[in-house]
């Protein structure tokens, strides 16, 4: 995953604001990148155009090789859809369906046939602890259930990429670990992760770390500088 | 987990809101179908009514007016018979009844009586040349003839000659006398009766009626016609017409056919009916606008309120991959739903309704429609469509990372 001098601004009461400026940024496969920095500082932006769900201003944003952009909103969909996993601070449930039935969406949308939703969706929630919670709905289950099943649920097309936006941010302490514990899980599999991030200790949980600071990255710790790694590392997309 | 199951546990999620949508469209669906359905009924009921009231299209020559037919019962003008011929073999719907009249004044016992000449069915079907073409081809749809209205006896074989104006078979030797006919020259059944020199058996006293049918006797044509020596001539054609096709233009097509004819229709009864059924149409059409405006602005608003409050459950499935024409589709299947239900429903309290109140309102017994089905479940999931088009397109255009970062 590789971004090449990406910006992107909004218009706000007449006044242009730089949400990303002139960032670039190589993220290689398996890597668990944390993106750190003050509110605004355009950490949310970063994901959702790594997302595919952001098209910036200027600069590439490539996954595999391809430009992300330079697809139809359909297409990035369809990406979306096999490569890539939102995980939210909100969880963002559909708060209407069963806990299973959560998991089943995207195994919906890529086309599965419903015995093996259920089947693939059952084990993500037993592999969370959720086994026993399988029928209950988002309001019925506590906020770190409702996480954990966010989480199932990203895992549920077995994406190469997971963007988690403050995914410990309404969550206790003791939650929060929990759900770090399933991240680094999830990383260990091989795959990448990134994650923005207010709180230090979850930081610290990734290989690396990134600080933004008015849409540029000012600095990475514990990893190498974009330009170094390019040739070094394995790119996955 | 499939398309279905996701936007029929949505509807039941926020079901006060949904529940205005549907009550408007199945109050609206009921009402249209309930009046459709009564005014079917009343028109079927007024038609036999009329259609009972006896003939309704009166062919006369062109000097004679319809005050002058009704008011002398007779005039001297005459046309020829062969305009009854080509009646019977045109192609104009609604004459199931021909009646051809030649009336002469005769005295008997020093009373004037009318003697009428009238053409029995039997002598149409006779007629080799008219059989298999012209009315006898038609297939007897019920019109111009005496339908059961409830509540009333079926006519005998007299009173077809009252009501209907045509009688099966009548020899030349035999008439048919009116009420006060009989009274008067105090013949019944059976007798013989002398006139202008014939004799003649009555084979019925017809019941009285309170018209001048009550003093006339009638006979065959052709033994009137020679009885009054004038070949073979009529001076009136009596036709119990539909009401529907009268409306329809039946008397500017009889002009165009017998142009040296006047056609005269019962106007007063025939309008009315034409504009109690145009009233009702007009009104069904009015009833079917409503239901377009409100209805349809009640789902579309409706819509457009559920894209907005589900825009982070949108935002959140566009993230999990679902491209726009899931959106679009879903939103679609929810009102293609909602038109189903409303229709449905709207066609059984409408019946309901239809079937209740027909008899209160209108006086006449109401049969649900299961046509009617068909028609308010299309017209019911048309506007939950057609309403519901831009709210779904909205749906499905929604930029994904403002419904997220917004809520």
């Amino acid at each position: 995953m590789r971004l090449e001098s990406v910006s992107k601004s909004y218009q706000h009461r007449g006044r242009t604001v730089a949400a990303l400026d002139n960032a670039s940024l190589e993220i290689p496969a398996g890597d668990f990148v944390a993106v750190v920095g003050p509110s605004g500082s355009g950490k949310s932006t970063l994901l959702l155009v790594l997302g595919g769900m952001l098209s910036p201003s200027t600069g590439k944003v490539h996954l595999n090789g391809h430009s992300l952009y330079e697809l139809s909103p359909n297409q990035r969909a369809e990406v979306r859809r096999q490569k890539v996993g939102f995980v939210f601070q909100t969880f963002n449930l559909v708060p209407y369906l069963t806990a299973l039935e959560n998991v089943q969406i995207p195994l919906y949308l890529a086309g599965v046939d419903e015995p093996a939703q259920k089947e693939r969706a059952t084990a993500l929630l037993e592999r969370v602890g959720l086994g026993d919670r399988l029928d209950h709905k988002p309001p019925e289950l506590s906020i770190g259930q409702q996480q954990r099943v966010a989480l199932a649920r990203v895992m549920a097309n077995d994406p190469e990429i997971i963007l988690a936006d403050e995914p410990t941010g309404n969550l206790d302490p003791e939650t929060g670990q929990q759900i770090l514990d399933l991240l680094e899980d999830i990383n260990r599999e091989g795959r990448t992760i990134v994650m923005v991030t207010h709180d230090p200790r979850a930081a610290a949980r990734a290989k690396r770390t990134l600080r933004l600071h008015e849409g540029r990255i000012s600095s990475a710790s514990n990893g190498v500088p974009a330009a170094t790694r390019r040739d070094s590392n394995r790119t996955m997309m | 987990m499939h398309l279905r199951k996701l936007v029929w546990r949505e509807m039941f999620e926020r079901k006060n809101q949904l529940a205005t949508s549907f009550l408007a469209i199945l109050l609206g669906i009921a009402v249209v179908v309930s009046i459709k359905n009564i005014t079917f009924f009343s028109e079927k009921a007024v038609a036999a009514q009329l259609d009972a009231l006896g003939a309704n299209v009166l062919i006369l020559p062109k000097s004679v007016s319809l005050q002058d037919y009704y008011s002398a019962d007779m005039q001297n003008d005459e046309f020829p018979e062969e305009y009854v011929q080509r009646l019977a073999l045109s192609d104009i719907q609604g004459l199931d009844n021909l009646s051809p009249k030649l009336s002469l004044p005769v005295k008997l016992k020093d009373r004037s009586f009318t003697l009428t000449g009238i053409l029995p069915k039997s002598e149409f079907q006779a007629k080799a040349m008219w059989s298999g073409a012209g009315i006898f081809a038609r297939p007897a749809e019920g019109c111009g003839t005496v339908a059961d209205v409830p509540g009333a006896l079926r006519p005998t074989a007299k009173e077809t000659l009252v009501r209907q104006r045509v009688i099966e078979d009548l020899s030349d030797t035999e008439a048919l006398i009116g009420a006060d006919v009989a009274t008067l020259l105090g013949t019944k059944e059976g007798d013989s009766l002398d006139v202008l020199g014939r004799t003649f058996t009555v084979t019925a006293v017809l019941p009285q009626t309170g018209t001048v049918d009550d003093s006339r006797i009638f006979a065959h044509l052709h033994a009137v016609q020679d009885m009054a020596g004038k070949g073979p001539v009529i001076n009136a054609i009596e036709i119990v017409g539909c009401c529907k096709e009268i409306s329809g233009g039946l008397v500017q097509k009889i002009n165009k056919l017998l142009p040296d004819a006047k056609v005269v229709t019962v106007t007063q009864v025939v309008d009315t009916q034409v504009k109690t059924n145009g009233m009702m149409a007009r009104l069904s059409l009015i009833f079917l606008g409503i239901i377009v405006l409100v209805g349809g602005a009640s789902i579309a608003n409706y819509m457009y309120a559920n894209v907005y409050e589900r825009r982070r459950e949108i935002g959140t499935l566009m993230a999990l991959g679902a491209g726009s024409g899931v959106i679009l589709k879903m939103f679609l299947l929810k009102a293609l739903l909602l038109g189903l239900a409303g229709g449905v429903c709207g066609y059984i309290l409408g019946t309901v309704l239809a079937v209740a109140l027909g008899p209160r309102l209108a006086g006449i017994p109401v049969l649900p429609m299961p046509v009617l089905v068909v028609w308010a479940i299309g017209i019911s999931v048309v506007i939950a469509l057609v309403a519901s088009y831009f709210p779904a397109r909205r749906a499905a255009r929604l930029d994904p990372c403002a419904t997220l970062q917004e809520v």
